[in-house]
């Protein structure tokens, strides 16, 4: 290996590490006590991250997650363990614990057979994390934080990180699937605070893709900072966001999350089936306005929430989920599919070995209307435009949600004026549905994120044209 | 040999391969986790796992390095201190850097372990959250269980430095909870409700169903309300979740690097004086009470506003250095995947006398605010904006009237401070690193229709 470069042990590839006899074993075990289903699901992961702030690279970072989950199923009871020990003893006694936890009972013996699924490649990757200098990482933060600094004397502080991952995972279980993959991601982000007479403010950036180092061709890192310093220093600005019910433009790429929090927690089949999602029962039903169509899309290449395979060996998929208004269907992992007899749709995820999948989704978008952007603010005489949105959160049963507008400013007589202060936005998901009017033809994704669910966290896409919201309540303190 | 022994070993043997020139710090730890789902009175999931791994640290002519691993694998854990010490070589030199030193401090031995939980059986931890589904669908007939759970956890950890800082321990812990759902036509609310304790004998199951009942029903037919100004009473469990925030304004490292609403105030008026904010781990009623901090000082108690006057910040060793001070045992750290930074570790507001009730009695045009959502979207605590979704009851005239919800309460963390109205006497030590309190504050604007 040429001197300076990381990675001394290239991840092997699972496969060759566990063997698909061992395999075959271990799922044989896990139910020799009569259980319906078993599931070995094994990674190999390294990430390398960097943190700057300060002015300084406080630390890099280097991670190693290596382990196995072992699912089974028996009945409507799931038993689980997980190991860091992946030579057979090792899976075996995992696939016993997991047995016993899901079973007292006595059972038959049972052989299984794998079959090798077909490899597929959704996200090419050119250049392995692996195969980057540390150093070359470490000077994308550097130039970051010069290109922030750089933007305005009032931008006092500036903290940036980049971090990588690159994972191996197999999937086997008692149906017979048997698939590999290996799942390459980078991220990038940029905070800038800037200073002024109103005290601070902040802004943020993030690019991330399903891919490696190649990010850094198609990203401009240099500019993603000085975006960042420009919305702190513009916020500098801002007055207090208005209080109360008003006409929202959402910029084309920044209002996904709207999508994710109003409607697509409330589409996930395991929610569903509890009763606990107000989209319950609703299929064939229009739950938004006719100019709506979204979709899950797994098989995006390159966005922050694609995947080859999902968690449980399912090939990822493009699913529709809502067309011109209507809802078509919903999410699916393994287990939802199963108890109500329907197809996978490429769902089943989990943050690692040691968390049992759900239903999660993965680049969730709405598809290009026919307005021209221009012509929706033109169209709005006082509303706000929200440039960028921050986090959100919701209540899948009562559809309740709220999100958080990190950039935004004021539409005065179909013009965009100043800025505003932070504030959440808060709404309830199927009245805001119906409450689109506009919807624009600028189709874009947003930035990476993250999304948590029962303590789980997976990376996920999302993304919008430009659109309309006739009426949502804006958290503001001005009257 | 104990199992914190044994992790202590494997740290020692690190820190011994510490080369001239070198400061090292390993940090060791093995969790063993049960997780058991309940579900219409069959167990839906048991999951039962135990993990372990190492983070090691090394510091060099002031740069930084680190490293983990998730086993404790000889190969890996020598891969481990490799790739920590290659990652030093890309740090920025800090003439701060460095590891915490033994400071003389005493440790406050807390009882975090406890024999009973750690022998508990299976069936029984299975019967706890069936017990706790059926109670709770006892309550009211319009409450449906969407799942029931128990769980616990029990940590063994070890950390040792070339500083001369050796120490190790364990804790367990346990807790129930459930998630409701109630349905009025086709209207549906959701609550929860949970007990924790050392030991399952310390489990309140009656509460935990009466509340995850009570929190799902009592929203049934709320309405939005109009926008306007009011006085707003914080159910403690609010408020636990507002000292969260207060907290990262608090942290010294925030304020070393200019990044605090506070950076310039210590000694100021910063809050009505009746709020009086102390961090105190060693107060053996607090949830999160430890005898250790993050770098493997003692945990100490802190005074951080004395009748409403800003007193100080808490620090690790790292931010301490940088400001000229001594690190107050606040250092927290994750796990092994992660450094230490710094953190209140067990916030408490000195409570007034009087309970919720009284507070509301005063109240002529108000909210009595139940839940919050959006704290991590809509509160920045380096600019102090503060607005947030909320739900919960009008209270006019002193009374507590109708249900609202699908509303923001909005104002800025520095006037919230200075807006305290009185401070409820009803603190309740919630499961997380504040206390809850009553709390009533002024002036807030509230958005909705």
């Amino acid at each position: 290996m040429p001197e300076g470069r990381t990675g001394r042990a290239l991840i092997g590839s699972l496969s060759r590490v566990i063997d698909q006899d061992v395999l075959e074993r271990v799922l044989a075990t896990a139910v020799r006590t009569g259980a319906d289903f078993a599931e070995v699901y094994a990674e190999d992961k390294r990430s390398t991250s960097v943190g700057l702030d300060d002015g300084r690279i406080e630390q890099v970072t280097s991670g190693r997650d290596r382990g196995a989950g072992i699912r089974v199923v028996k009945g409507d009871t799931t038993g689980f363990a997980h190991t860091a020990d992946l030579t057979e003893a090792g899976l075996r006694e995992a696939a016993e614990a997991a047995a016993a936890a899901a079973s007292q009972g006595g059972g038959v013996a049972r052989t299984v057979a794998l079959t090798r699924g077909p490899e597929r490649v959704v996200s090419p990757v050119a250049q392995y994390p692996d195969e980057v200098r540390k150093a070359d990482k470490v000077a994308l933060l550097l130039r970051m934080d010069d290109a922030a600094r750089s933007a305005g004397g009032s931008i006092v502080q500036v903290s940036a990180g980049y971090g990588d991952s690159h994972k191996h995972m197999l999937v086997a279980n008692t149906d017979g699937v048997f698939v590999t993959d290996r799942q390459v991601r980078t991220l990038i982000r940029v905070t800038a605070v800037a200073d002024g007479d109103t005290g601070m403010q902040t802004g943020s950036q993030s690019a991330g893709q399903t891919m490696g180092f190649e990010l850094f061709q198609q990203i401009d890192v240099d500019a993603l900072a000085r975006d960042a310093a420009r919305i702190a220093l513009t916020k500098l600005n801002a007055r207090p966001a208005p209080s109360g019910a008003l006409p929202v433009v959402i910029k084309q790429g920044s209002g996904g999350v709207l999508f994710h929090e109003a409607c697509g927690h409330g589409l996930e089949a395991d929610l569903v089936a509890k009763g606990g999602s107000v989209y319950r029962g609703k299929q064939g039903e229009l739950v938004a306005s006719p100019l709506v169509t979204l979709v899950d899309d797994g098989t995006m290449t390159g966005e922050w929430g694609a995947i080859a395979y999902d968690d449980e060996g399912h090939a990822g998929q493009y699913n529709v989920l809502i067309q011109d208004g209507v809802l078509t269907d919903y999410m699916w992992d393994y287990l939802r599919a199963r108890n109500e007899g329907h197809g996978y749709s490429g769902n089943g995820r989990r943050q690692s070995y040691q968390h049992l999948p759900m239903v999660r989704m993965t680049n969730t978008y709405v598809l290009n209307g026919t307005e021209e952007p221009d012509d929706i603010v033109r169209a709005t005489d006082y509303g706000v435009y929200v440039a960028k949105l921050g986090g959100g959160s919701v209540n899948t049963a009562s559809g309740d949600f709220v999100f958080g507008m990190t950039e935004a400013y004021l539409i005065e007589n179909g013009e965009i004026t100043e800025p505003l202060r932070e504030s959440n936005l808060i709404g309830n998901g199927p009245a805001v549905l119906r409450d689109i009017d506009l919807l624009g033809n600028d189709f874009a994704m947003g930035n990476p994120g993250t999304c948590g669910k029962d303590g789980q966290g997976v990376p996920v896409g999302d993304g919008q044209p430009t659109l309309r919201v006739k009426s949502m309540t804006i958290g503001g303190t001005a009257a | 040999m104990s199992g914190s022994e044994q992790l202590q070993e494997i740290a020692d043997r690190i820190v011994a391969q510490a080369r001239p020139g070198e400061q090292v710090e390993a940090f060791v730890s093995r969790d063993h986790e049960t997780d058991i789902r309940v579900y219409e009175g069959q167990v839906e999931h048991f999951f039962s796992a135990q993990s372990e791994g190492i983070g090691i640290r090394v510091i060099r002519d002031g740069r930084t390095g680190f490293a983990y691993a998730g086993t404790l694998d000889q190969a890996a854990i020598a891969e481990v201190l490799a790739e920590a010490r290659d990652n030093v070589e890309f740090g920025t030199r800090d003439e701060w850097a460095g590891l915490a030193e033994p400071d003389g401090v005493e440790v406050v031995e807390q009882p975090l372990w406890n024999e009973e939980l750690a022998a508990y059986a299976t069936d029984h931890k299975i019967q706890l959250a069936k017990d706790l589904e059926q109670l709770t669908l006892g309550i009211d007939p319009r409450v449906r269980v969407d799942d029931s759970n128990y769980s616990d956890v029990a940590v063994e950890l070890a950390v040792a430095t070339t500083t001369g800082i050796r120490r190790n321990g364990r804790e367990n812990g346990c807790y129930v909870s459930v998630s409701t759902l109630a349905d009025d036509g086709d209207e549906t609310q959701t609550g929860f409700g949970f007990s924790v304790g050392r030991s399952p004998q310390e489990f309140d199951l009656a509460k935990a169903a009466r509340e995850a009942a009570d929190r799902a029903t009592r929203l049934l037919g709320a309405t939005k309300p109009a926008s306007k100004r009011v006085t707003v009473v914080l159910d403690p469990y609010v408020t636990a979740m507002f000292l969260g925030i207060i907290s990262s304004t608090l942290n010294g490292e925030a304020v070393a690097k200019g990044r605090s609403l506070f950076k310039d105030r210590l000694g100021d008026s910063v809050a009505n004086p009746l709020v009086t904010l102390v961090d105190d781990p060693t107060n053996p009623l607090a949830y999160t009470a430890t005898d250790l901090d993050g770098e493997g000082l003692a945990a100490r108690r802190n005074v951080l506003i004395d009748g409403g006057v800003l007193q100080g910040f808490v620090h690790n060793s790292y931010s301490a250095r940088r400001v000229g001070t001594r690190s107050t045992g606040n250092a927290v750290r994750g796990g092994f995947k992660g450094t230490p930074g710094v953190g209140c570790l067990a916030l408490q507001l000195q409570p007034g006398t009087r309970d919720q009730a009284a507070l509301v009695a005063d109240v002529d045009d108000g909210v009595l605010i139940q839940s919050v959502q959006g704290l991590h979207s809509g509160v920045n605590p380096i600019s102090g904006d503060f607005s947030v979704g909320a739900s919960g009851l009008v209270i006019s005239g002193g009374t507590v009237g109708a249900p609202i919800r699908e509303f923001t309460i909005a104002s800025t963390l520095q006037r919230m401070l200075l807006d305290v109205v009185e401070i409820g006497g009803d603190v309740d030590w919630l499961p997380m690193r504040a206390a809850g309190v009553s709390l009533v504050i002024r002036d807030i604007t509230l958005s909705g229709a």
